[in-house]
């Protein structure tokens, strides 16, 4: 009976020794890509980061030197575009289907469209934008018709559309239904409701879903290869093409120079430190509004 | 002042289930009314229709009448209004989780558009003293969320809420059952405190409770109202065999 108990014991003891050595692992297993593309990339790009990089554009094919300030003003203003028009979108849309639009026939088409809209690869949403609101001359968007930093722009947003509206609703219906009828119960329109007590205690969810589209499609290179172009001078007009990190890195990588290839690796490391960086001041300003003990 | 509450003919459906049949009754002002009843009995449903808290379920119908005062609540008013008029405080606490203290109390005055800081205060302050929560909240009032209080805490929390909007009728559903017996108690002593300002509808599971606080008394029984009369007659006398059976534990 004694010896009996103590062998399982002992199986207990091994068996939780084996669970957390699991866990342990997984966890390395997850962080590890993440921490070798990061050193890697400060190995290959953190010496060619100088004063210049942030404040020269690039020179002329073959001459050494030069730096991305355009492509990371440019890509700044891509990513201001495609966020104005993603999230105000997407959070609508995730908030139809959630609050009132739930089991009808529309709520099902738009979620079907967004899902499907997910799975679009992002060449093909570029070969789309640029058929529907670049090549065609007359168009029903401004600064459209022609390659322009605002059809880059959309063609982002677009891609945005899906991951902001699809998580807006699931972190809307993770909201209990009791706190719902807590509001209406104390004579609250139901749109006043939704707004202000449904989609603020979401909002930390939401604006988690917000960051990850935008991370997303701050690396995206395909659709913008169609809208924006990409340019070797200084823009910030809307109206013209423009240029991007992810852009700049791929015409770097492919050149036949050292120099730029080097160029290449720093923009990469730019361009991540950037969107860790951008995540991490929205998640700050957005925290400091919600209070300690907030579930 | 609270007002009276005349309910006639009320019926009630969840899709095809006949969750209310035929209940009239007459709930006198400023007093406390308890409703008991086994699980299921459709007591919270009942004083969902009272608030026409029911409707916001989209299976959910309701036929009768139901009168506030002189206001036929189903033909003479928005949900909106009546609720305004009809606070709820609901069987598990439900504070507004990302909002303070404050912010919850104040949140239907706010909600509705009223904004005069001055007087915001003063409501706050006066709905967490009649909901005996002042004193452990006061210090905190806009640092700590609603949902950082304890259960029985909470639930005052969710009564000041109600009260702050200054309802004529106080509905509570099974208020206490989260809830200790110090918690408890302390929420029984503000339904006495209440009832002078307030009509109020309790549903309890409790019979002691409902004996303390309630001047009258009414069972229901697989959706209908089988005995409606004053507490004491209820526990000491009912005139019903099911009633008697229900309050003296005979009964599955
Ligand atoms: N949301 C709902 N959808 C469908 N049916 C429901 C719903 N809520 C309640 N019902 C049904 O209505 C009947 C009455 O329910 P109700 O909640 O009013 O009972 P109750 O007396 O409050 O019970 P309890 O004491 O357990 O709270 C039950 O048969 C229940 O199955
Ligand atoms: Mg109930």
């Amino acid at each position: 009976m004694r010896s009996e108990r103590k062998v399982w014991s002992r199986i207990r003891t091994l068996t939780d020794g084996a669970a957390t050595g699991l866990a342990v692992l997984s966890t390395v297993l997850v962080v590890a890509p993440l921490v070798a593309i990061f050193v890697y990339l400060i190995y290959k790009g953190a010496s060619s980061l100088s004063l210049d990089f942030f404040t020269k554009i690039p020179k002329p094919e073959g001459e050494s030197g030069g730096g991305m300030a355009n492509a990371i003003v440019g890509s700044a203003v891509l990513l201001a575009v495609s966020s104005a028009i993603g999230i105000p979108i997407g959070i609508g849309g995730g908030i139809f289907l959630a609050e009132f639009g739930r089991g009808t026939k529309l709520a099902n088409a738009i979620r079907f469209t967004a899902d499907v809209l997910n799975g679009v690869p992002s060449i093909v949403m570029g070969v789309a934008a640029y058929a529907l609101i670049v090549s065609p001359q007359k168009s029903f968007l401004p600064f459209t018709g022609h390659f322009s930093a605002f059809s880059g722009g959309v063609a982002l947003g677009i891609m945005m559309i899906p991951t902001v509206c699809r998580t807006t609703e699931e972190m809307l219906l993770m909201v209990p239904n009791a706190v719902r009828e807590a509001a209406l119960a104390l004579g609250v329109p139901n749109w006043r409701s939704v707004l202000s007590i449904t989609v603020k205690t979401a909002s930390p969810g939401i604006i988690t879903g917000c960051m990850l589209a935008f991370a997303r499609v701050a690396g995206e290179t395909a659709p913008l290869l169609f809208t924006a172009l990409g340019n070797q001078f200084w823009s910030t007009s809307l109206n013209e093409p423009i240029a991007a990190l992810p852009l700049q890195i791929y015409v770097y990588a492919i050149s036949p120079y050292d120099d730029q290839h080097r160029l290449a690796w720093a923009g990469a490391l730019v361009l991540i430190v950037l969107i860790v960086a951008a995540v991490a001041l929205v998640r700050y300003v957005t925290s400091r509004g919600v209070l300690k003990g907030a579930s | 002042m609270g007002v009276g509450i005349e309910v006639i003919n009320l019926n009630a459906w969840y899709g095809t289930n006949h969750t209310l049949q035929d209940i009239n009754l007459h709930i006198p002002a400023n007093q406390a009314t308890a409703l008991i009843g086994p699980s299921g009995c459709g007591k919270s449903t009942f004083v969902r229709c009272l608030n026409r808290m029911h409707e916001t379920n989209p299976i959910a119908r309701v036929t009768g009448t139901v009168r506030i005062g002189d206001l036929d609540i189903y033909e003479d008013a928005k949900p909106v209004q009546i609720r305004r008029r009809v606070g709820m405080v609901f069987q598990r606490p439900n504070p507004f989780p990302t909002m303070s203290i404050y912010d919850n109390v104040a949140s239907g005055l706010k909600l509705n558009g009223y904004t005069n800081r001055r007087v915001l205060d003063e409501i706050v302050e006066r709905s967490l003293k009649n909901s005996a929560l002042w004193e452990e909240v006061k210090d905190d009032l806009k640092k700590k969320s609603g949902a950082s209080l304890s259960g029985g805490q909470q639930q005052r929390l969710c009564i000041a809420r109600a009260l702050a909007v200054d309802p004529e009728v106080l509905l509570m559903d099974e208020p206490a059952s989260a809830l200790d017996p110090v918690s408890t108690s302390k929420i029984e002593d503000l339904i006495f405190e209440l009832k002078s300002q307030y009509t109020i509808v309790i549903v309890t599971h409790n019979m002691q409770q409902a004996a303390r606080v309630a001047e009258k008394t009414g069972f229901f029984l697989n959706g209908r109202m089988v005995e409606f009369d004053s507490t004491h007659k209820i526990f000491t006398n009912p005139s019903d065999k099911r009633t008697e059976d229900y309050i003296t534990g005979r009964f599955g």
